[in-house]
């Protein structure tokens, strides 16, 4: 009577799982409708948009009719399509410094946990010197003074993250490593390498997805920021947060160059942190470890 | 909506008892026996003291790690002006440089100097005021400075404790209605209002009360030169408005969830079940403990606020030090940098230092030992 | 002085918020003033929601839906929300599990002593002045009185003064009726012990009524004159304590008595297999069916009536006519005894280990012959758990020499040879962390097989179901992930996963605390059977002096890191000589008939069946 153990993996991919539960909650469907219709926007926009976005087709500030939708920026070019042509790479960017920041800050708390000891110490001091500063003053430092390139907005950002991975995934780890199956494997002498890799990393995999999310939101909301003081696509190309910062003046006149870019940003980062949030939620239900882990480092996430 | 550090999660690792590392079991021969009981003997003496003395020793312990930090954060700053890829003065004056103004500059910014000179130069310049010179203005950068820290202080303090305030009662009420409608509303509503950022938060205020739907309150905050904000508070209302929008949600969320889990706690039971009324368990006995979180939450506040000052002030043009830094950096106005950099950093130290010292004294539990 | 109260339970009923699905239901019984009424029961029989329900308590999710609660001819459950906390603490108090969570850490105890006293005022305080009292409750509970004891915080107590505190403020306003929840939970056995006297003598002096909830039959059996044992939310037997536990009539009391093992005989233990119906999937009829050995069809079609087996002793059970024998003695085991004259395979010698600079062991010394069981018990600090640890090499602050088979071993697993990793393994006393719970059971066994040995994909496969089929899991155990056990089977699969690697010596850190009682005895019977068919040398770490008797041959007596006292188990636990080792064996519970306390037994109403 053997049994075949390599088929009916009930939890082939838990991350997977994670998602579609995350999906099916009332937060996560409100969530993922409102950042997926912006996402939307974005992607056609990419594509296809009714009129050119940077050629100057009406007076400046044109109000709404038939032929623009939205009417005209203060320089007379057609604010639907700009608006349409506006958001990708603001996506593109946040996506990019998420993995980034995620990536590399996952990959440093999991190692101060495992090295232990003077290196632990050393690497989370040094997070603790970068968390002193506000995420977008960070950036600006960075970005202002070698110049608003678009990489170096990515990787700016995505450095921001890493210390407050850093220290979530740490403590995640260093909790998983102290459970009693994780000596279990221990006790058995196997290499530190395969504990890693076998014990630990398979129960991380809710508390990153988790992060991912939010440091999504986050992305999103410091690139638009910076887009908005003027760091981020330089003009004439569209970008939401800039275009923010343009039509001001004009706010008197037509207001919608204004309103909807920032509705666009508003509803996007409104969308990920519901899913976001449905996903931490979906992983406490999942088991009770993940909820104790989770709780544990929910003071990790009091930054929020 | 800049993410902040912290007292929190430091406190978590390092009062969480240290077992064994993920790289496997302790191992290691122990030291000779005389040496052990030496070192054993040093470090029980500095615990003992610090255990007698609970509160001295994490003012002290803290200060001296934000000293350091200060340190650090300091070359890190200094590291990104000065030493940038190129010359310095090249970068900032442009390519329309003539090489006799890039001399000229290079010479006023030291860069002949070894670069630990430099380093040092403005850092022992730092504590006697010796702050430089603004490159854009020519003028002494604390007079440029000043008003600015003064415009900055006074909306981060409205806003941060009208939030605080507000987010703490709404925080309070979710929780004794948990499960409500009104508490699930708030929730979410908070939820969806926390992810929004703090410019496209300002600027729908300026829509809402300025421009477009109502017209109540200045879209724009220009004070006359030499006068103050607290001269005119009419043009604080609404760059407050927009930052305490943007504080409520997140302290809601903290407090509600400190006073659930002090609802929900063994001893709120037992509370109950000694025949305490309702209003006695409340004050008595769930909040007091629920104290410790929100004294955080607190000092989270004020430094996100910090980093939130930045985006707003823009948007009203409020003469504050987040104007002042942006301006900086597109002018790149170094030591303006540097020092509005430092000053913001050495108020994380300092609102650090004080949640943590607050919230100790909130903890029996850690300031009298067992 | 209040009258004496009697409190009465009639057809009390709790259910799950907002449906009609009952947690508890049908309770009855009576308690005399001066008496105490034991409630035992395991996880998830209801018994703590029935104490809390006494004072017209529930938690949150559950609703007291129907029933009568009398105080002293006083209705409880009727009375406005509002009214209720008048009556709690002041007429039925209440002595929670765990004192160390149930007290404000921020508040003095003396203020929360006071504290009682002033919500109730009028109930005995002088007018206003509250402190009086409070040294009264204080010196009656033997906690000293003095103003900077007073001024402490709960956490500068020991779990001791904690569990007194709790007790003085139950009894400061002359209650007639307490409720004690699990109260020596985490109690070593002395204060135990003190502690079941303390409360039968001020239940009897001050003509209190007492409800006794606990888990442990000795325990209960050693304070409570008349006991209710529930199962799946219902009182299946009621009776007097000797009654009910020399003769039980409900199956399940039956089998709950085979599961508890005995202090004083080697016998063997059976516990009960299967598990209790949640609440929301109670089957039609009796709620113990599945499990029940005395099955019949008329037990699946509707739920038993109370059947009156004498005037004080009732059973829920239908078929108690056809078992009107007394329960058969059970049947006594034949360990091998303890014979020096077998080779050892673990020789421990002058180990000391510290924490930090803190030893904790001193000294320790013993031997362990192959085949063997050797139990180690002590109450909680005696180091035993670190004994373990020094053992298996996961604590490695120690000096000395621990050998085995002749071979010095290293002092942390890292420094051990695969072979010494192999033959020495361990279970772990938390079954619910003791494995990763993204891995299949299959995974888990697989994978020290596949450490230890070079096998082929099916000789492997072969091996593992194997080794399950040694714990009595079945294959279809291989997928299922760990948060689909029960508690028992997880530590089997544990057990299996030790087993695994065929080891030769196994070490047990108290692998059953955390098991309730008929799931305790499945598994010290599982490790016997294991170890004689293995012939397996075993370590066996218990708090619990009763379980030696069932497994080992010999026992080392552990106290504050010292060995006290060793030796075969008849002579340690028979004629003990070192001192500790008297008190400890005569402060253990018992599961004698004796119960102190309580002028008179209860009535039952006679006749009565069920209904409302």
């Amino acid at each position: 009577m053997t049994a075949d153990m390599a088929s009916q993996k009930v939890r082939r991919h838990e991350w997977l799982t994670l998602l579609r539960r995350a999906a099916v909650s009332r937060r996560g469907t409100v969530g993922l409708s409102l950042a997926g219709f912006v996402v939307l926007v974005a992607v056609v926009g990419a594509i296809w948009t009714p009129d050119s976005p940077t050629a100057f087709l009406y007076e400046p500030l044109q109000k709404p009719s038939v032929q623009a939708l939205l009417g005209g920026d203060y320089l007379g070019r057609d604010v639907l399509s700009r608006v349409l042509a506006g958001g990708w790479v603001l996506l593109v960017m946040a996506v990019a410094a998420t993995v980034i920041g995620v990536g590399l800050g996952a990959f440093q708390g999991i190692e101060a946990a495992y090295l232990g000891g003077r290196t632990d110490t050393m690497i989370m001091r040094g997070m603790d010197v970068f968390l002193a500063f506000p995420a977008i003053v960070l950036a600006l430092l960075i970005v202002g003074t070698v110049g608003p390139k678009l990489w170096l907005i990515v990787l700016a950002v995505g450095l921001g993250h890493v210390p407050q991975v850093a220290r979530v995934m740490r403590a995640a780890a260093l909790d998983i490593a102290e459970r009693d199956y994780v000596k279990a494997v221990e006790l058995q002498g196997v290499k530190p390498t395969r504990i890693i890799t076998g014990e630990i990393l398979p129960n991380l995999v809710s508390p990153l997805m988790v992060e991912l999310g939010l440091r999504l939101t986050y992305s999103i909301v410091i690139i638009a920021g910076l887009s908005f003081l003027g760091f981020g696509q330089q003009p004439p190309a569209p970008s939401w947060g800039n275009m923010i910062s343009e039509n001001r003046i004009g706010l008197q006149t037509n207001p919608w160059a204004v309103i909807v870019p920032a509705a666009l940003i508003a509803l996007l980062a409104i969308g990920t942190n519901l899913f976001a949030d449905a996903v931490a939620r979906a992983a406490i239900g999942a088991d009770r470890q993940v909820e104790e882990a989770f709780v544990r480092t929910e003071a990790a996430r009091a930054s929020q | 909506m800049g993410d902040h550090p912290h007292a929190g999660v430091r406190r978590v690792a390092e009062h969480r008892p240290r077992a064994s590392r993920v790289g496997g079991l302790p191992d290691g021969e122990p030291k000779d026996g005389c040496e052990k009981r030496m070192i054993a003997r040093a470090g029980a003496r500095r615990r003992a003291y610090a255990r007698a003395h609970p509160i001295v020793s994490l003012v002290a312990g803290r200060t001296g790690q934000g000293i350091v930090t200060l340190f650090l954060v300091s070359l890190v700053v200094f590291a990104a002006t000065q030493l940038l890829p190129g010359n310095a003065a090249r970068a900032i004056l442009g390519f329309s440089a003539t090489p006799q103004r890039i001399h000229a500059l290079e010479l006023e910014l030291g860069l002949y100097r070894g670069w630990w000179s430099q380093y040092w130069g403005w850092l022992s310049g730092l504590p006697v005021g010796r702050l430089g010179t603004s490159l854009a203005n020519s003028e002494p950068v604390w007079r440029l400075v000043e008003p600015r820290l003064l415009n900055s202080a006074v909306l981060v303090a409205v806003s941060g404790f009208t939030g605080c305030l507000l987010g703490i009662a709404l925080g309070a009420v979710a929780a004794l209605r948990h499960g409500s409608l009104l508490d699930n509303s708030m929730t979410v509503g908070a939820l969806a209002v926390l992810a929004v950022p703090e410019f496209v938060v300002a600027i729908g205020v300026v829509i809402l009360f300025s421009t477009v739907v109502f017209h109540l309150f200045p879209g724009v905050s220009l004070l006359a030169p030499g006068e103050n904000i607290v001269q005119a508070p009419r043009l604080l209302v609404l760059p407050a408005l927009s930052l305490v929008i943007v504080t409520i949600p997140y302290v809601y969320r903290m407090t509600r969830a400190a006073t659930l889990e002090a609802l929900e706690s063994p001893y709120v039971e037992m509370a109950r079940l000694k025949g305490v009324p309702r209003w006695r368990v409340l004050v008595q006995h769930a909040l007091p403990n629920a104290l410790a979180p929100t004294i955080q939450v607190a000092g989270l506040t004020f430094l996100r606020l910090a980093g939130g000052i930045v985006l707003v002030e823009e948007v009203f043009d409020f003469p504050g030090i987040g104007q002042g830094l942006v301006n900086a950096v597109t002018d790149r106005d170094i030591p303006v940098i540097q020092f509005i950099v430092i000053a913001l950093a050495a108020f994380y130290v300092v609102v650090n230092i004080t949640t943590d010292v607050l919230a100790l004294l909130c903890s029996p539990r850690r300031r009298i030992p067992a | 002085m209040t009258a004496p109260v009697r409190l009465e339970v009639r057809g009390l009923q709790v259910c799950l918020a907002g449906t009609k699905t009952d947690v508890v239901s049908e309770v009855d019984f009576e308690v005399a003033p001066g008496e105490v009424l034991g409630l035992v029961g395991e996880s998830g029989s209801g018994k703590t929601t029935v104490a809390l329900a006494l004072l017209g308590y529930a938690r949150r999710g559950l609703h007291i839906t129907r029933g009568r609660i009398l105080l002293d001819g006083q209705e409880l459950l009727g009375i406005p929300e509002r009214e209720l906390p008048a009556l709690r603490g002041r007429q039925v108090a209440y002595v929670p599990q765990e004192p160390a969570a149930a007290l404000n850490p921020v508040r003095r105890v003396g203020k929360q002593i006071a504290e009682i006293l002033r919500v109730h005022a009028g109930g005995d305080s002088d007018g206003g002045d509250v402190w009086p009292r409070v040294r009264e409750v204080l010196a009656a509970v033997d906690l000293p009185t003095d103003a900077p004891f007073l001024r402490r915080f709960p956490h500068q107590l020991s779990g001791g003064q904690q569990q007194r505190i709790v007790i003085a403020m139950a009894f400061a306003c002359r209650p007639g009726v307490i409720v004690f929840d699990e109260p020596t939970t985490g109690l070593d056995v002395t204060t135990q012990r003190h502690f079941l006297e303390l409360i039968a003598q001020l239940c009897a002096t001050s003509g209190v009524a007492a409800v006794y909830v606990s888990h442990d039959l000795a325990v209960v059996g050693q304070v409570a004159r008349a006991v209710a044992v529930m199962y799946a939310g219902r009182i299946v037997e009621l009776g007097p304590t000797a009654t009910v536990f020399e003769t039980p009539r409900h199956p399940y009391t039956r089998l709950l008595m085979r599961a508890v093992p005995s202090l004083d005989k080697a016998e063997v233990i059976e516990g009960i297999e299967g598990l209790p119906p949640r609440p929301v999937s109670r089957p039609a009829g009796c709620s113990f069916a599945a499990r029940c050995p005395d099955v019949g069809p008329e037990c699946l079609s509707s739920p038993p009536a109370t059947v009156d087996v004498s005037e004080s002793h009732r059973v829920r059970c239908v078929r108690i006519r056809s078992n009107e024998q007394a329960a058969s003695a059970r049947q006594a085991i034949q360990l091998l005894s303890a014979t020096q004259s077998r080779p050892a395979v673990l020789e421990v010698e002058g180990l000391r280990a510290s924490f930090g600079s803190n030893e904790v062991l001193h000294e320790i010394g013993f031997t362990l012959p192959e085949n063997t069981c050797v139990a180690v018990v002590g109450e909680s600090g005696s180091g035993k758990t670190t004994l373990a640890r020094c053992i298996i090499g996961m604590h490695t602050n120690w000096l000395g020499s621990i050998r085995y088979e002749g071979e010095e071993l290293p002092r942390g697993a890292r420094q051990r040879g695969k072979d010494m990793l192999k033959r020495i393994q361990y279970v772990f006393q938390d079954p619910y962390t003791a494995l990763n719970p993204r891995k299949t059971v299959g995974q888990l066994i697989a994978q020290p097989i596949g450490h230890f040995y070079e096998l082929t994909r099916a000789e492997a496969d072969a091996r593992t179901v194997k080794v399950l089929e040694d714990v009595s899991l079945s294959a279809d155990f291989l997928n299922r992930y760990p948060d689909q056990l029960s508690g028992g089977e997880r530590q089997r699969a544990a057990i299996a996963r030790a087993l695994a690697a065929e080891p030769d010596l196994l070490v047990c850190d108290e692998v059953s605390s955390a098991l309730d009682v008929s799931v305790q005895a499945t598994i010290i019977e599982l490790l016997r059977r294991l170890q004689a068919e293995h012939r397996l040398a075993m370590l066996f770490i218990t708090h619990n002096l009763a379980l030696v008797r069932g497994i080992a041959q010999s026992v080392i007596v552990l106290s504050q890191g010292r060995v006290v006292e060793e030796g075969p188990v008849e002579e340690v636990f028979g004629r003990p000589r070192d001192p500790y080792t008297v008190r400890l064996m005569s402060d253990a519970p018992r599961l004698s008939a004796a119960a102190t306390g309580g002028a008179r037994a209860p009535t039952a109403p006679a006749g009565r069946t069920e209904e409302e």
